[in-house]
């Protein structure tokens, strides 16, 4: 069936079979494979995507349902060359290591500060909980969205 | 060799530079194996065997082969080569060979043009089995000999006795590596019978020699490239569907891609070796350590991988960071039905350093002494025999500075805050703040640097000096951890330059650089690449007569004699070393001799929230002292220390593969728990610099670490909050409540 998504601010057309998750389509027909498969069951958050505004995992979104709705994936946050704040902070934090959680964060993190500008340390721990990071212990992850918010150095 | 360093060139050695990957991985721009893909691709699935020990009796794949979209369906029959391969020891089938040994062993590969006709089409696939009884009990496996190694240690007098003694049992559970990055191929065939291969690897030229014997092949007509990896943890050190995929491209002349879903991981890779481990500790009255005696059984599950080496770690590391005259231990690694168990961070070590640390703290409280007191006076320092091998250790170990420094970090104020968030078991439970007690625990260990037991260890670098920068030349896995920065800030340092390439070469292009894996790659390809930039500088040098190099080129007494443009008139200039480590030795039948290479300690503290009727447990926060030989990149240390910090922390309170008669019961991330960002605690971290005797400026590799005494420390806090003797990792609430 053919379904139609606005995806980083682009009009996509996709034919979609029905079992196929938006994080399949995503990956695999729409060439933006930015967004990762890590587990597939929504625990690992490595698939977030704002979807209509929220953030979900994509692997648990029916392509089907997706019809008519607006997708931003990690490619869409950045404009041209100039990278969203989250991006730079976990880079010169060293909040990146192997990277294979870093779009996930950076896209649920990018809608944690759009939601609450000023997050506290807990609230930063807790809104990110959905995303598993195996690599870096999450120090580096904090310190880089205290620096975002003005709490850290 | 010389070290001169050029003093101002930016990003060189000792600085926090930003990695050169980190942009295209915070964009989403960095090509993972799995998201390789190319025209005409096909899709791939592999069957696996329902049962943990079974008789393959008859195989049809005609259903399979008839379905529409399918392109091959391989089994054992259809490898070329060898039937078997193995890292150390070619024991295991490419596919079933007619026994199933382990639950989820693969036993056929299909290839589809699309990846749901793949994933029907194996199941489409019908085995006739004839279930066998799994042999899964690893003491029983010791006791008749199904062993992968045994290995004994005699140092001094086996009659010795101390007036104080503790005994203890102890284990560790089957921790996964789980690294997020799936394991992922992609098989391009070159039109001429030869392929290229892309897969998630820790090591491409210990691949390659498995891959060509099964395949059949000369060594040229494969080439494995490194690919974007998604974290390793030595989960990805021996082969899993490498020779799969490119039997599939072979066979049907396209590219193709395999990659395994989260539950196949699970099974689709070696894990920690869960581990049973008695001891006997004997002291004086002043607490020096008299003897220690030892049984280790590690369950290496189906097949052999790294097991030889995964017990000779536990064994020689069995006493951990402590002077003792007399050790008898005796370690065996088994042969099971379980599933097949390798390397993971700190392979060996993490489960002796378990048990010894316990018992550590049990000598300590009979003895009525400070825990810390305790591990002073018997600390193991350079120039001293390792209690196990007698081996004096040379190079730094610096134990009594990673003690005492730990002891002087300040500990967290001691008010429990009332945030649900904050309290044990977090939100979803009920802990009133009134129960809640705090403990605090320590732990230290020891663990080798690099590949021991005369294993022939080394890397090969190039350094090459072109108009547009140094480029440098390796086959090293960089699998997240920050190989590639550290490469670039040595080079730097050498050649005068921040404007330094790693250029990540395949098999057909460079030799081995060895395994990412056993804390090896800044000491060993940090090494060659030292070495290289140090040989390509002096025959810059000596060429045109300078006494320095810089960005723009060659210098006498400060001034220009030769540009960089003029030095690369004739071409590029390279220079390609290959880089060892000092000789290491077989141990002797008592276990003896100079078995390892050089050596790394550290020491963690712990600091807990326990609600001991609940049984749960909040980690609240981990200091630790890690020894780093030279701090290369200070950073990326810190995000070693949190990173192999955390997953030790996971191994203490939550992390264990459920495996019953073979089966393994919780391959998701659903139940196989990993921490997340409210179970971390808070780290802090100190380093000790006192230089190394090998590798670049001095510096250690400090990988595995960080992950080893993390977990006795929280289980020694654990302990502290609720008086429970507590012998198994992960503790589990049960533990705590003493049901
Ligand atoms: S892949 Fe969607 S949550 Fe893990
Ligand atoms: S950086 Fe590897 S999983 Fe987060």
């Amino acid at each position: 069936m053919n379904v139609t998504i606005t995806v980083n601010g682009e009009e996509r057309v996709v034919d979609v079979a029905g079992h196929e998750s938006l994080l399949n389509v995503l990956r695999n027909d729409l060439d933006l494979p930015g967004t990762k498969d890590a587990c597939e069951q929504g625990e690992c958050g490595s698939c977030t995507v704002i979807f209509d505004g929220e953030s979900v995992c994509s692997c648990l979104v029916m392509a089907a349902d997706a019809d008519g709705s607006t997708v931003t994936t990690v490619e869409g946050l950045s404009v041209d060359t100039e990278l969203h704040p989250v991006q730079e902070a976990m880079l010169a934090e060293g909040a990146v290591q192997c990277g294979f959680c870093t779009p996930g964060f950076v896209v649920s993190g990018s809608h944690l500060l759009e939601t609450n500008p000023h997050p506290t340390e807990p609230e930063i721990r807790e809104a990110l909980s959905g995303n598993i990071c195996r690599c870096t212990g999450y120090g580096a992850i904090l310190r880089a969205f205290e620096t975002v918010t003005g709490e850290g150095s | 060799m010389t070290t001169r360093i050029a003093p101002g060139v930016k990003g060189g050695i000792g600085t926090s530079v930003l990695r050169p990957d980190g942009e295209p991985k915070v964009t989403g721009n960095f090509a993972y194996a799995s998201d390789l893909s190319s025209e005409g691709m096909l899709w791939s699935a592999t069957l696996r065997s329902p049962h943990a020990h079974a008789r393959l009796l008859k195989i049809d794949i005609g259903p399979a082969v008839a379905m529409d979209g399918v392109r091959a369906v391989l089994t054992q029959d259809d490898v070329p080569g060898e039937p078997l391969f193995g890292q150390e020891e070619q024991d295991q089938p490419v596919l079933c060979d007619g026994v199933a040994r382990y639950w989820g062993e693969p036993v056929a590969v299909v290839a589809a043009e699309d990846e749901e006709t793949a994933r029907r089409a194996a199941a489409a696939i019908v085995v006739e089995w004839e279930p066998l009884a799994p042999f899964v009990d690893p003491d029983k496996a010791a006791e008749e000999g199904s062993t992968f190694r045994e290995l004994k240690v005699r140092r001094g007098d086996e009659t010795a006795t101390g007036s104080v003694v503790v005994e203890g049992f102890y284990e560790t559970a089957t921790q996964d590596q789980a690294p997020l990055g799936p394991e992922a191929g992609f098989a391009i065939p070159d039109g001429e019978g030869g392929l290229d291969l892309y897969v998630t690897s820790q090591w491409i030229h210990v691949d390659h020699r498995q891959i060509i014997a099964c395949l059949d092949m000369e060594p040229d007509q494969i080439r494995c490239h490194p690919a974007g990896i998604g974290g390793a943890f030595g989960s990805r050190e021996d082969i899993s569907l490498h020779i799969h995929v490119a039997m599939l491209s072979l066979a049907t002349g396209r590219p193709v891609k395999m990659v395994y879903d989260r539950s196949e991981s699970f099974v689709g890779h070696v894990k920690r070796h869960p581990s049973r481990m008695w001891y006997r500790h004997e002291a004086d009255e002043d607490g020096k350590l008299v003897k220690v005696t030892a049984r280790l059984i590690l369950d290496g599950g189906a097949y052999a991988h790294t097991s030889r080496a995964v017990i000779a770690n536990a064994a020689f590391f069995a006493v951990g960071p402590y002077n003792c005259d007399n050790v008898v231990v005796d370690a065996v690694a088994v042969k099971t039905n379980n599933p097949p168990a390798g390397a993971m961070r700190g392979f060996g070590a993490v489960q002796t350093c378990f048990g010894s640390e316990m018992q550590m703290d049990r000598l300590a409280e009979a003895l009525d002494m400070d825990p810390l007191e305790l591990r002073r006076r018997n600390a193991l320092a350079a120039g001293d025999p390792l209690a196990t091998s007698g081996q004096i250790i040379a190079g730094s170990l610096p134990t009594l500075a990673v003690i005492d420094t730990l002891e002087a970090m300040p500990l967290p104020d001691d008010t429990i805050e009332d945030d649900p968030r904050l309290l044990p078991g977090g939100t979803g439970l009920t802990t009133p703040v009134s129960s809640v007690v705090r403990g605090v625990g320590y732990a230290v260990n020891v663990k080798n640097l690099a590949f021991s037991e005369a294993f022939d260890d080394f890397s090969e670098a190039r350094a090459v000096m072109t108009t547009a920068g140094v480029e440098i030349h390796t086959a090293a896995m960089e699998v997240g951890q920050g190989l590639v920065t550290v490469c670039q800030q040595i080079a730097r340092t050498i050649l005068g330059t921040d404007q330094v390439a790693v250029v990540w070469d395949d098999t057909s292009q460079i030799g081995s650089a060895g395994s990412t894996s056993a804390s090896r790659q800044t000491q060993m390809t940090g090494g060659a690449v030292h070495a290289a930039s140090v040989g390509l500088r002096d025959k810059i040098l000596e060429s045109f007569g300078g006494d320095e190099l810089r960005e723009d080129g060659v210098y006498l007494h400060d001034e220009l004699v030769a540009t960089i443009d003029q030095v690369c008139v004739g071409g590029p200039v390279g220079h390609h070393v290959q880089f060892r480590h000092p000789e290491t030795f077989q141990p002797d039948e008592n276990g003896q001799g100079d078995v390892h290479a050089g050596f790394v300690v550290s020491a963690h503290r712990a600091v807990v929230d326990v609600d001991p009727e609940l049984g749960l447990v909040r980690v609240v926060q981990v200091d630790t002292v890690q020894d780093v030989g030279k701090a290369l990149n200070p950073q990326a240390i810190v995000g070693q220390l949190e990173g192999g910090i955390l997953q030790g922390v996971g191994l203490a309170v939550m992390e264990q593969l459920v495996v019953d008669e073979g089966v393994i019961r919780n391959p998701t991330f659903t139940d196989y728990l990993i921490p997340t960002f409210v179970d971390a605690p808070a780290v802090n971290t100190r380093v000790i610099e006192e230089g190394d005797h090998f590798g670049p400026f001095g510096a250690k590799g400090i990988g595995e670490s960080p992950t080893i005494s993390a977990t006795p420390a929280v289980v020694a806090a654990i302990r502290a909050a609720t008086g429970r003797d507590l012998t198994r990792v992960p503790v589990l609430p049960e533990d705590i409540i003493g049901i």
